[in-house]
């Protein structure tokens, strides 16, 4: 994660001030009537507040009392609006550090740029339309997203992913994509604008998380009709129990009624529901991934089955030496040697993993050739050997085939040994590379595409998630199962091309799965288009980017993992914050109720468990509770309840003991502590 | 409390479950079967139905509406033209119109609240052709909606959830036709008359002239329990001697009740191919019923401490109980037929000590589905289901499904639109009826018990049961029309919702089960399904229970009756 979006402490000062005076601007009737519960809740303080100034005018001394339900009735809107606030400020935050990669430069636009020519006018950033083409040169911020038609140059993109070290860009192929707010540090190249400016996907994320466009995701809408429906139903009860009790001649006051009806309707969940999603998408950014909407990050808590890339996610994408194997007669130091000679001048991966493996696990020093007379024979597609000649010693190393040639023998003529070996590195997914010293083989070294450690356990957990894993690899299916089944993977795709992903995406699909892949080439594209959840690479192409949901601006396709979790958890705050909400009930019942018939029947103190001072108190502690609970729960709807990868019932079992079960009791304590305080205040 | 007592219970239940078990799959069986028998080729030629096509939830739901509302008028004009009509031995003069009314919505709703006494009242060609008829098609229509429902979630994919009137059929001529021909059968053999002949005059001992009523009893007594309908020949019910002749009569009764109903959920699991969900949503339902028939026999046991001031050697409460059933029988019938929406007595509800009252109320307030009405029971249980596996989905992280079936906004509209039905129609009515002096006047019984006898009464209306806490004078216009709105919106209200889920969720494609989405078969969604049912319930109905029954019983300890 880059230093650039760090977490602001949960109540950053300058954030909270800036959401205490959203909170007023909230109250407006149309912002309100978005949320029925919050809704409900500021047509019931309204109706209270009329009924303490009644109090107020006719003195019939019950005035203090309602005017503190009244009071606390606004407040419970007012601290469900500062959650929003909260969450919407940190968006913001987020936002603003994204938009300071826009500058408004003055950009280069070709004025004929079919003539080759290189004829221009400056126009700025903001002016540039879709299609255009300009031109960039070293030490030019790049004014839009685009596409590079002409050129190579190295790019800074640190503005945009943190990550300082420049990367190269060119015309063609699968690094075009450039990003406006990037800098060009050398060289020059032509681009395309392919988003006019306030159109590019991190407009669209800056809109995002700034709540402007924030449309209520499926999940949520769902979730707020429960709710809706809650309020409903005690609406009914709270109208009902007014004439229920007029038959034990008991006058229940509008000013009680209303404190029952907001007890009980689940303003906490109700209040926080917003706060909630934004803070997902807040989450996500802060994880350096872009959603372009809401409905994508829900998704990804929903994904059963992972696209993954074998190479840079499951594998460090290089072969790697990890064996010698000497033909006998030849000591394995010996063949440690002779490798380690061959590969002195080779600097590929492949070549330096074999010095590495000489001089760790054998120990073998680095010769010095100084008086020798060495020359490097350079690795040649067409002898696909390479090695070098030491005086008297001719050693090379290279594809099996080509080293038995060299050797002067037919295909599968070598010795036993050597053939065994050759033969179990290729069942096993690895690579062999035979060596031979003057015209003799002496052995072969074990090139493997060595798996990430650690990322076993992860698919494991995944699994238990019930996450399905998919590698997807160019190999041929016996070095793809083979490391299919080194990494846990649950399938794989070999030789795969574009149209096998994207088929193997609709077969998932067509039986009912949620996909997740990543994907950064234009070839990319379709499938990234079809997966429920298409993350791309920020190093991606342009069309890669356009057809995927999410951008990681990191280029981690390992990331995929976490854009599931933080879905996960986006879900997961909202159930156990609704659960917790409906349980509070239980307790405003045993506050309220005996409060509310006391005099009519005092027998019903019984049921007064909390042994709460006077009925006036105990409603007003109820109401406090109700609308402090929603402040004291923002730290955990903007951080997310814990998330581990268990299975689902293990989870549900926790979080139903948790919010279930602690959602019963807590108001119990809570309540019984605010009256305590009450009567000593003597408020009520 | 006794061991004897609990034996009895338990031996009831285990009964069931071994009778249930079978008739499940056997049920299962007969609604997947794709070829139609002679018999029913038969009448579907007759009736001009076409068997092969299946209709999509909206056709079903009419059909089903239709043939509902046809009943309806039919057995209107029955009562009203009784006296027009064969089989009147007593020369029952028409029933009038808030009465008929009430009625007719009654048993066609599978209500069978009696605002008359049966052998008073309806002459035997109503009480067969009328009350009888709409007992076995309305325990039938129970039935086919809940193979409909049960279908959405055996269907991947599909626009039709098969069709009304071979289900209706099915389910009338292969389910309950046999089974009340059966009971039927051993009622008889256990001393229920089945005559066409009117009352009899008898002298008693004392020289006093007796008139004691008489009438094909077996006959509606069978199918009276079997389609949890309730609704007795007489007005004392099954305590009546001649509708619960013995005790061995009453334990019959009380399974004939519970077999169907419990053999939905089987039938449910072996349909959408997994009969471990079935298995769950059974002793969800189970669990809850015993520990109701637990609490009522405790209370009842416990009884009265005014009692025992007065020197009884016993608190237990007997008041209304038949001493021939004794406590456990009575405590089990009074759970039993409110957790069914069965509505038969063997003992009087209102005589039930306050706590011991306020069990059977609050089970049909949750709207019975423990285990519910034939059928309704079940597509009941399944919309409490789907509430809670949303709330649970959403806990464990994915947007929650139920057997393969994604639950969305939709679904949820429609669900909340459903339970939302029982309490505005019980609260609404209660308290227009508490307000109300014209209602107020029907009351026998002052203060907290007074309220209970209204409260139990549109309870038991809006939840389709039809028991009663005696006391109330339901036979006045008001109330006989009140009631008979409040039990066509139980009913067809909350149908209709039901059905559009059903529709929505067979057209979705059933999509796979990992180990992210929980298992709706264990022991933690049987625990999270009763939780939601209990909280879900008790929210709605504490206030209003808090001023009747809760507030009774503790007058009571205080020494205090009304």
């Amino acid at each position: 994660m880059s230093t650039k979006h760090a977490n602001p402490s949960l109540f950053d000062r300058k954030i909270a001030l800036e959401a205490a005076k959203q909170a007023f601007v909230k109250f407006s009737p149309r912002v309100l009537a978005r949320n029925p519960v919050i809704f409900v809740t500021a047509v019931v303080a309204a109706l209270v507040t009329a009924m303490w100034l009644r109090d107020l005018f006719i003195g019939n001394g019950v005035a203090l009392f309602s005017g503190q339900i009244a009071a606390w009735l606004w407040f419970t809107v007012l601290f469900a609006n500062f959650a929003e606030a909260v969450a919407e400020g940190r968006g913001k935050a987020q936002a603003d550090a994204l938009r300071r990669t826009r500058t408004d430069t003055i950009a280069r636009r070709l004025l004929q740029p079919d003539q080759r020519n290189d004829l221009f006018e400056k126009v700025p950033a903001p002016d540039l339309r879709e299609g255009d083409i300009v031109m960039v040169s070293a030490n030019e911020v790049i004014p839009a997203d685009g596409e590079i038609i002409e050129g190579i140059a190295s790019v800074n993109e640190s503005a945009i992913t943190g990550e300082s070290a420049p990367v190269i860009r060119e015309s063609g192929g699968d690094r075009s994509a450039v990003t406006g707010g990037t800098t060009v540090l050398s060289d020059w190249i032509k681009v395309k604008i392919t988003a006019a400016p306030g159109h590019s996907f991190l407009d669209r994320m800056i809109a995002l998380v700034e709540g402007a466009e924030r449309q209520k995701t499926p999940n949520e809408l769902a979730l707020s009709i429960l709710l809706a429906g809650m309020t409903l139903i005690f609406l009914f009860v709270v109208v009902s129990l007014w004439g229920i009790a007029g038959y034990s001649a008991t006058v229940l006051s509008v000013t009680v009624l209303a404190a029952l009806l907001v007890t009980l309707i689940p303003t906490t969940i109700g209040g926080l529901l917003s706060a909630i999603g934004i803070a997902g998408m807040d989450r996500l950014i802060r994880f350096n991934v872009i959603a372009t909407s809401g409905r994508a990050v829900e998704a990804a808590g929903d994904v059963d089955t992972l696209l993954l890339d074998k190479t840079g996610t499951i594998t460090f994408g290089n072969r790697l030496a990890t064996d010698f194997l000497p033909v006998p007669g030849v000591s394995e130091q010996a063949l440690a040697e002779t490798a380690m000679l061959a590969s002195l001048a080779d600097e590929t991966p492949e070549g330096r993993s074999i010095l590495a493996l000489a001089k760790g696990n054998y120990r073998i020093a680095e010769p010095q050739l100084g008086n020798t007379k060495a020359v490097t024979v350079p690795f040649s597609a067409v002898t696909r050997i390479s090695g070098v000649d030491l005086g008297e010693r001719i050693i090379r190393k290279g594809a099996v085939d080509a080293v038995l040639k060299h050797v002067k023998l037919g295909p599968n003529s070598g010795p036993p040994a050597f053939n065994e070996a050759v033969d179990r590195i290729s069942r096993t997914g690895g690579t062999p590379l035979a060596v031979a010293e003057n015209g003799k083989l002496i052995g072969v070294i074990h090139l493997k595409d060595v798996v990430k450690s650690g990322i076993k356990e992860r698919f494991n957990a995944l699994r238990n998630m019930g996450i399905k894993t998919v590698m997807v690899t160019g190999d041929n299916p016996v070095t793809a199962a083979a490391i299919a089944s080194e990494a846990g993977v649950d399938d794989f795709i070999a030789e795969a091309t574009p149209e096998d992903k994207l088929a193997y995406i609709r077969a998932e699909q067509a039986k009912g799965r949620l996909i997740a892949m990543c994907g950064d080439g234009t070839n990319d594209a379709p499938a990234l288009a079809q997966a429920d959840v298409g993350v791309a690479m920020q190093s991606g192409t342009q069309a890669a980017r356009e057809a995927g949901n999410m951008v990681d601006l990191d280029s981690n396709p390992t990331k995929l993992i976490e854009i599931v979790e933080i879905g996960k958890q986006l879900l997961m705050t909202r159930g156990s914050l609704t659960t917790f909400s409906i349980a509070n009930d239980v307790a405003k019942y045993f506050a309220i109720i005996p409060a509310l018939f006391l005099v009519t029947y005092p027998e019903l103190g019984a049921l007064n468990v909390m042994g709460l001072a006077s009925p006036e108190s105990a409603i007003l502690s109820a109401v406090i509770f109700n609308a402090l609970i929603i402040v004291a729960l923002i730290p955990l709807a903007l951080k997310g309840v814990a998330y581990r990868a268990v299975a689902a019932s293990e989870l549900l079992r926790r979080n139903l003991l948790i919010y279930g079960l602690g959602g019963m009791i807590v108001p119990f304590i809570g309540i019984k502590v605010i009256d305590i305080l009450v009567s000593a205040l003597h408020l009520a | 409390m006794t061991f004897a007592g609990w034996l009895q219970i338990i031996l009831v239940f285990a009964i069931v479950i071994a009778a249930a078990w079978p008739l499940g799959i056997a049920m299962a069986k007969l609604f997947t079967r794709a070829e139609p028998t002679g018999l029913e080729r038969g009448l579907y030629r007759l009736a001009g139905v076409d068997a092969g096509k299946e209709q999509s939830w909206a056709t079903y739901t009419f059909a089903m509406l239709a043939i509902n509302f046809a009943g309806f008028v039919v057995l209107y004009l029955l009562q009203r033209l009784q006296f027009h009509l064969p089989l009147d031995p007593q020369g029952f003069s028409g029933v009038s119109e808030p009465l008929a009314f009430n009625t007719a919505m009654s048993f066609v709703t599978n209500t069978n609240w009696q605002s008359y006494g049966g052998e008073t009242t309806m002459s035997h060609f109503v009480q067969m052709a009328g009350l009888t008829v709409q007992n076995f098609l309305s325990a039938a229509t129970g039935i086919a909606l809940a193979v409909a429902v049960t279908r959405a979630f055996a269907r991947s994919e599909a626009k039709t959830l098969g069709n009304f009137w071979v289900d209706l059929t099915r389910a009338t001529v292969y389910v309950l036709l046999p089974l009340a021909i059966v009971v039927g059968l051993a009622f008889m053999a256990l001393g229920m008359p089945q005559t066409l002949q009117g009352s009899v005059e008898a002298t008693t001992l004392e020289g006093a002239r007796q008139v004691i009523a008489l009438g094909p009893v077996a006959s509606q007594e069978a199918i009276k329990q079997l389609g949890t309908n309730g609704g007795g020949f007489f007005n004392a019910n099954s305590s009546h001697p001649f509708e619960g002749p013995s005790a061995w009569s009453d334990y019959l009764s009380i399974i004939a009740m519970l077999v169907v109903s419990s053999a939905l959920p089987v039938m449910f699991g072996r349909m959408v191919g997994d009969i471990r969900q079935g298995r769950a949503l059974l002793i969800a339902m189970l669990v809850m019923l015993i520990a109701a028939v637990g609490a009522i026999y405790w209370a009842e046991a416990n009884g009265n401490p005014l009692l025992s001031q007065y020197g009884f050697a016993s608190a237990a409460n007997f008041e209304g109980k038949e001493v021939r059933f004794g406590l456990a029988m009575s405590a089990l019938f009074a759970a039993v037929t409110t957790g069914l929406s069965c509505g038969a007595v063997n003992t009087m509800h209102a005589s039930l000590t306050p706590l011991g009252g306020l069990v059977p109320m609050f089970l049909i307030q949750l709207g019975e589905i423990l285990p519910g009405g034939v059928g309704s029971g079940l597509y009941g249980i399944i919309v409490m289901a789907l509430i809670s596996v949303f709330v649970a989905g959403l806990m464990v992280g994915r947007t929650p499904d139920y057997l393969g079936k994604k639950i969305e906004s939709k679904e949820m509209k429609l669900a909340i639109l459903a339970i939302l039905i029982l309490p505005l129609v019980i609260l609404g009515f209660t308290a227009i009826s508490a307000m109300l002096p014209l209602a107020l006047s029907s009351l026998a019984n002052a203060g907290p018990h007074g309220l209970s006898e209204i409260l139990y009464a549109f309870s038991s209306a809006a939840g389709n049961n039809g028991s009663a806490f005696a006391g109330l004078n339901a036979n006045t216009p008001w109330f006989n029309t009140t009631l008979g709105i409040a039990m066509a919106l139980g009913r067809f209200a909350y149908i209709v919702p039901v059905m559009a889920i059903a529709g929505s969720l067979a057209a979705k494609k059933k999509i796979p089960q990992t180990q992210g989405s929980f298992p709706t078969h264990g022991a933690l969604f049987i625990a999270l399904l009763i939780g939601v049912i209990l909280i879900l319930g008790g929210l709605q109905y504490f206030p209003a229970l808090a001023l009747g029954p809760i507030v009774e019983h503790f007058a009571m300890l205080a020494g205090k009756s009304f």
